[in-house]
């Protein structure tokens, strides 16, 4: 029994754009970015137990047990109408579940025989390393779940000391590059991204880096302005990285967001068409925007 | 027939699929092309087959005398077993070019979709040109289905295959393992739309139950089970025994000469016994009730499905009847009419409710064992997944696991759709009020979109699980 716990938003068994062949994806709750362009921002931050969430809920699906506590939740009512997480003063989402290591493998294990592997991704999933390092150790440690490959879906802001006690558990990394600028990237999320390139550097040498996520939004990001020295410095550190670009969407973004400029085809195309230029091989642009 | 049973087909409660009560035909033939290629026909004034040119050239003029409800071949063979003793030295670009006429030639001049080529398990140079030809000309016919079996089929086979359905959602993958021990040493072929049936013989008549119908009849679940089922599953035996005895006794249809020449066999063909309206059925009975539950969603529901599909097994299992496969009809999940209202086919879930695809995969496979003639789902899955065929190939063998009988799967706005388990082009669809259209099959799929609302089928990857209550 392994009773680490979990704060789990959400779980989909069939994921096809979370790392190789089919998977069940774990939304974690919690991220330590604030990106404004956010496309689920009800996964940022831990609900504060206000319960405003609980008088505006339409079928009435939230209820108030103790005021110290976040809202009860009952899937069997609720109607996935989303008004909880749009009026919630905070970014969070009173949906979340606690789920134990144990609890998660019985989960997993229904669905084992469908999936290639599972993803972490949220939120920032590493943000809960116990829970993260501690359900990858039981996959690989479980008769019947071991072939299971296990897959990181994060933005890249784990130290490197962190990342060297998951590696031997963990079978490949997609990492988002929100910017190669400093200044853009901490206009972009509130962070720097030094430790972004860090994550890049450790896990391309240990050959755990699935793939290098940009996310394309017009006028904000600086990919092609600073093409040749983030190729350069991708080429040095991360030779033979798998690329896949991202165009911004306002699909399920909200508020400032909203006034951002959504990336068209055309855009993700002469991102991956200088990318070509600039010798790298294994570019992919996301289904939506094919 | 008696009054009651004539009754009920007026009621649209059991149903001959408005095929006129004297049939001269059997519904679905299926030729022991083997043997044709290696002895020859008297009748047709062909010698044995000698090579590849000979094997397709005979293929094609026996496919024009194979007798079938539509008038077109619903079986045209294993291609691959029945061509490689043929290939002799032949390059890879010879057949191809070949095998690529040969397509053509199919879709062009026998254009139906329900005429259905049949490839694998085993991996051979036919099979991989097959697949290869297919997504390259996305041709409606043949339908066509891979055999996937755990000890003969590599994965890289079938890998190619579910590349294949990512832009054309063809071919079926057919689960070989369960489905091998069928039908004694000439084994299956499936025809049609996915009907698992006898070589060298075939269905001599279908006649399906309409599950909806009977659940409004009866007045409780016990009455369903204990009362109206077995009267109307007595009712369908009378419908298809009138329809045999005249197919068998007084038509005269097996003095044809695929008989007298032992290309088909009197002995292999049974009537189907099909059923459909599963997902409305569950639905009404458990509203008479007043029990809570939807069908594919919640377990009592999909647990109820599985009592009924055991129930109407049994009945097939011990009812004798006078034409059928070792003195037995065949079950089998019937897959909808062009005409169909308001009713799901099959024992399939609902369009436009499918929870997502494992789930609905998981929902109906303790069921599929039991529909020995052919039971299928159709899956549709967004296209976001042609970048990664791998995932298809994964849910087709985790499907087969659980033991799905044949993994289906639409794209969605590739422009092959299957319907009931044939394909049509959506553009035909489109085109067909103003142009018309060349095939047979277009019109159908056409009203079948019209009443059937198949084409609501929720494309299902990513997006709607993202609904907490769709998750329960």
């Amino acid at each position: 029994m392994n009773s680490i716990i979990g704060k789990i938003n959400k779980i989909i068994h069939f994921s096809v754009v979370d790392g190789p062949g089919s998977r069940l994806v774990i939304f974690l709750q919690g991220c330590n970015y604030n990106c404004i362009n956010c496309h689920n921002p009800h996964t940022i931050n831990h609900c504060n137990s206000c319960q405003e969430c609980v008088v505006t809920c339409p079928p009435s699906a939230l209820q108030t047990i103790d005021e110290q506590q976040p809202p009860k939740y009952s899937t069997d009512i609720c109607i996935g109408c989303d008004t909880c997480i749009s009026l919630c003063p905070i970014n969070s989402d009173p949906r979340i579940s606690e789920i134990s290591v144990t609890e998660m493998l019985t989960e997993i294990s229904k669905y084992a025989s469908f999936i290639e592997g599972i993803t972490v991704s949220g939120g920032e999933a590493t943000l809960q390393f116990k829970f993260v390092k501690s359900l990858f150790e039981a996959i690989k440690q479980d008769t019947h779940l071991s072939h299971l490959s296990c897959f990181i879906d994060t933005n890249g802001s784990l130290q490197v000391d962190k990342w060297r006690q998951l590696i031997d558990v963990t079978d490949g990394v997609m990492v988002d590059l929100k910017a190669w600028d400093q200044q853009v990237h901490l206009k972009l999320t509130g962070k720097s991204n030094h430790k972004v390139k860090e994550t890049i550097k450790y896990l391309a040498k240990h050959n755990k880096l699935y793939e290098v996520r940009l996310l394309e939004i017009p006028t904000v990001t600086d990919y092609l302005l600073r093409i040749d020295e983030m190729a350069s410095w991708l080429h040095q550190h991360a030779s033979g990285v798998k690329i896949r670009i991202n165009g911004f969407r306002h699909h399920g973004v909200t508020g400032k967001a909203l006034a951002l400029p959504q990336a068209t085809k055309q855009d993700t195309n002469s991102l991956k068409l200088s990318l070509q230029q600039h010798q790298f091989e294994d570019i992919c642009i996301s289904g939506a925007f094919i | 027939m008696s009054a009651a049973t004539q009754q009920a087909k007026d009621n649209n409660l059991i149903c001959d699929m408005y095929e006129g009560h004297a049939p001269f035909k059997p519904r679905y033939v299926l030729p022991d092309y083997q043997l044709f290629l290696q002895q020859g026909s008297k009748y047709l004034e062909l010698e044995p087959a000698q090579d590849f040119d000979d094997a397709l050239n005979n293929l094609m003029i026996l496919y024009h005398f194979v007798p079938s409800v539509t008038n077109i071949p619903v079986f045209i063979g294993h291609l691959d077993q029945l061509l490689m003793p043929y290939v002799g030295e032949l390059s890879e670009e010879q057949i191809y070019s070949k095998l690529k006429r040969f397509w053509i030639m199919l879709d062009r001049v026998l254009p139906d979709a329900f005429m259905h080529a049949n490839i694998g398990p085993s991996d051979n140079i036919v099979c991989r040109t097959i697949l290869k030809i297919d997504a390259e000309l996305a041709q409606i016919a043949p339908n066509l289905s891979l055999l996937f079996d755990t000890e003969k089929t590599p994965e890289s086979l079938l890998l190619q295959a579910c590349e294949n359905i990512a832009t054309t959602s063809k071919p079926h993958i057919v689960n070989h393992n369960m489905h091998k021990q069928k039908y004694a040493e000439k084994g299956y072929g499936v025809v049609s739309c996915y009907n698992v049936l006898p070589v060298a013989g075939g269905c001599n008549t279908l006649v399906r139950v309409n599950l909806k119908g009977v659940a409004e009849q009866a007045n409780s679940i016990t009455d369903f089970m204990q009362v109206q089922l077995p009267l109307y599953c007595q009712a369908a035996y009378e419908l298809i025994e009138a329809r045999c005895q005249f197919l068998h006794k007084d038509s005269n249809f097996f003095d044809h000469f695929l008989v007298q020449e032992g290309i088909l066999d009197e002995k292999r063909f049974a009537p189907m016994f099909g059923i459909y309206g599963m997902a409305e059925c569950i639905n009404t009975l458990l509203s008479k009730e007043q029990l809570q539950g939807h069908y594919g969603e919640d377990q009592n529901a999909n647990a109820l499905a599985l009592e009924i599909t055991q129930l109407v097994a049994k009945i097939v299992d011990q009812t004798e009847v006078p034409y059928g496969y070792h003195g037995r009809a065949l079950l089998h999940s019937q897959g909808g009419l062009n005409s169909d209202v308001d009713v799901t086919p099959g024992i399939r879930i609902e369009y436009g409710t499918e929870p997502d695809p494992i789930t609905h995969l998981m929902s109906l496979a303790p069921q599929h064992q039991y529909f020995t003639s052919g039971v299928s789902e159709i899956l549709t899955l967004e296209p976001t997944v042609r970048g990664n065929p791998q995932a298809i190939q994964q849910l087709c063998k985790g499907a087969f696991n659980h033991g799905i009988g044949i993994f289906t799967a639409n794209v969605a706005t590739n422009d092959l759709v299957r319907i009931t388990g044939y394909m049509v082009r959506m553009s035909d669809i489109n085109k067909l009020s103003e142009q018309g259209s060349r095939t047979n099959t277009t019109a159908l799929a056409d009203g079948a979109i019209k009443s059937t609302h198949v084409s609501q089928r929720q494309p299902r990857v990513v997006s709607h699980e993202f609904n907490h209550w769709q998750n329960k």
